[in-house]
């Protein structure tokens, strides 16, 4: 009995203590430490952007297409619009649609992974068809046709993106599982009377984490790029709604006039994405993640 | 030893040959099993979108005998099984249906589209390949050098970048500031070679930029790990010339890792070809998609998205196929 408390232990150290040393071992790459700040502050300026934009974003002045100046630091839009206070409430919108879909993303795929690679059979059959399909086609693709079918605004958006992403996380999650289903802790587990769902969530699915985590760092941006790219071509958020997206796709008939509406907003999406990849890179480095392998891969 | 030549002997090509054959069967088939996947939900979706199709075709304050009748000519009024059979038989015809706004044949309009968007697939893989292998190559070579340093930050950069944000940027740059390059439309190869290179140029650059990082970043891995191999270390001690080591022994094995990526980057592609048609107005499969999606047009998102499907399901495909020829140990027993 003690062994199999020892190895529970062992792979599952306290979760706040992990983080903490996990954060810790993060800082020490510099890219990832760039990244990290980056998006510290794109996610503080996304929550605090009421105080800190400059204007309403939906206050429309006479001052029409104006330059980068000193009253409007990256100039203004057709309608007067400042842009600096769009794009940092567009923010809000990208970040918590890239955050919730993977979130739901990876929730949802891993459940999928889990149920197929342990219990194999029919459900295993039945999902792996599903994550063969969903595979052979790009998740921006996907979820174009998602919200062709959902129709557009925020919420099919999120659902279209959501499940465009979530068979990333079933294939990775199941290979996992397959890998760690053989492993002598769990047959440990399993010889003191744990049930199948102590066995999955308990056991398994901690060790199983660092390739899901690797993969919802990378996900996220990708969700980022492709709720911008929905938006940008008009199948996302309702009209109104600052997000970077949709000012880019706004910016579209004025770009030969007002280059800073085509500039600035790609350049937020570029830099968050950046240190997202930043992030990621420096995950995959520590946990030493190599891609859609298991832990004997 | 057959491992180290490029060439298995005879008899063995004859026999592994057949198993090429039987593997390129299976992978046929399952290749129209994804299709018929494909098309089964293509269907069901369709069919599950909220709202009347004949209302949004006929309009909310239409007859009812006119509603009856256009549903009896589109076939809706039958059960759905029979909906199913008879929409298989017409795809598998080529029939696609008319649009629902123009009435022009779905078929039709996806032909005049195909060439434009495969031009720009392909000529953006071929700027994308033409500067992304180089650069690979010269990552790993010159490992931890400035050059290598700054390709990469490059990489980051193209990965970070949204294509359709790159196809605005250039358009700034080369179209309105430089007026070097056209900013929109598409003209076909007979209107003159430059006209169409030029129309392509700036819409094929914004899509192949998150192709080229991931391939320029894909060789560069692929070829550090095959460097370090012994049979790069014997053509070395023989005497051969680092550029032969490189491009001869090394370069052949580190491509076998990244032809399946470029098969996963051409579907890539074909999609950031959806967005850049859009950005530079090039009447393409991608623009009619989104168009289509904006219109509800029903007839015409079925169609482009199974001809989407196709185009990917014949890339992977080809992607199989290219990797059991270029690495002859490889034939999927």
């Amino acid at each position: 009995m003690s062994s199999a408390v020892t190895v529970a232990k062992v792979v599952r150290p306290h979760p706040r203590t992990a983080a903490g040393a996990l954060l810790r071992r993060l800082l020490r790459d510099r890219r990832a430490t760039v990244g990290l700040a980056v998006l510290v502050l794109a996610v503080l300026s996304a929550v605090f952007a009421p105080l800190l934009a400059p204007y309403d974003p939906q206050f429309q002045s006479d001052a029409l297409f104006q330059a980068p100046s000193v009253r409007h630091w990256l100039g203004t839009d057709d309608l007067g619009r400042d842009l600096l206070s769009r794009i940092l409430f567009g923010s809000r919108i990208s970040l918590f649609v890239g955050i919730t879909t993977v979130g739901l993303a990876a929730l949802l795929g891993v459940v999928l992974g889990i149920l197929s690679g342990y219990y194999g059979g029919w459900v295993d059959m039945l999902v792996m068809r599903y994550i063969d399909l969903q595979w052979a086609f790009p998740n921006f693709i996907i979820a174009v046709a998602l919200v062709a079918v959902f129709g557009t605004g925020l919420e099919n958006v999120i659902v279209a993106v959501t499940l465009a992403f979530l068979d990333d996380f079933a294939r990775i999650t199941r290979g996992m599982v397959l890998a760690l289903r053989e492993e002598d802790f769990v047959a440990a587990a399993r010889a003191v009377g744990a049930g199948d769902r102590r066995i999955m969530l308990r056991h398994i699915l901690p060790n199983a984490g660092s390739p899901i985590i690797v993969q919802a760092t990378v996900s996220i941006s990708y969700a980022i790029l492709a709720e911008a790219g929905l938006s940008f071509l008009g199948l996302g958020v309702k009209p109104t709604t600052p997000t970077w997206g949709l000012i880019l796709n706004d910016a579209r008939p004025f770009f030969q006039s007002a280059w800073w509406l085509g500039i600035f907003p790609g350049l937020a999406i570029m830099l968050v994405v950046l240190s997202i990849n930043f992030v990621g890179d420096g995950l995959r480095d520590l946990l030493d993640v190599k891609e859609y392998q298991g832990l004997h891969g | 030893m057959g491992r180290e030549s490029p060439r298995t002997p005879g008899l063995l090509a004859a026999r592994e040959g057949i198993l090429v054959q039987e593997y390129l069967v299976r992978r046929i088939l399952f290749a129209l099993l994804v299709m018929w996947a494909v098309a089964t939900l293509v269907f069901l979706m369709m069919r599950a979108i909220p709202g009347d199709p004949v209302r949004a075709l006929v309009g909310f304050e239409g007859d009812p005998a006119v509603v009856e009748q256009v549903r009896r000519n589109l076939g809706l009024d039958r059960p759905l099984p029979v909906q199913y059979v008879r929409w298989l038989a017409a795809l598998a015809r080529g029939d696609l249906g008319n649009s629902i706004w123009n009435r022009q044949p779905v078929r039709t309009l996806l032909l005049e589209a195909l060439p434009r968007t495969l031009s720009l697939a392909m000529f953006s893989f071929l700027i994308a390949v033409s500067l992304a292998l180089p650069a690979g190559i010269v990552s790993a070579v010159r490992r931890y050098s400035l050059a290598d340093h700054a390709l990469t930050v490059a990489a980051f950069l193209g990965l970070a970048m949204p294509d359709f944000w790159v196809g605005i940027v250039l358009i700034i740059v080369f179209s309105v500031f430089f007026q070097v390059l056209p900013a929109f439309g598409y003209e076909p190869v007979s209107r003159g070679l430059w006209a169409w290179l030029s129309h392509l140029i700036l819409p094929a650059v914004a899509t192949g930029t998150s192709f080229a990082a991931i391939l320029a970043r894909m060789t560069r891995s692929a070829l550090l790990e095959v460097l370090r191999e012994d049979y790069v270390r014997t053509a070395r001690a023989k005497g051969l010339e680092e550029r032969a080591v490189i491009l001869q022994h090394a370069l052949r094995n580190a491509l076998i890792p990244v032809i399946t990526v470029m098969g996963i980057a051409l579907a890539l592609l074909l999609a950031g070809a959806v967005i850049a048609e859009n950005v530079f107005a090039i009447r393409g499969v991608g623009r009619l998609l989104i168009e289509a999606i904006l219109n509800r047009d029903y007839p015409i998102v079925q169609g482009t998205i199974l001809v989407i499907a196709a185009i990917f399901v014949c890339m992977n495909l080809v992607v199989d196929l290219l990797y059991a020829v270029i690495n002859p140990r490889i034939r999927y027993v």
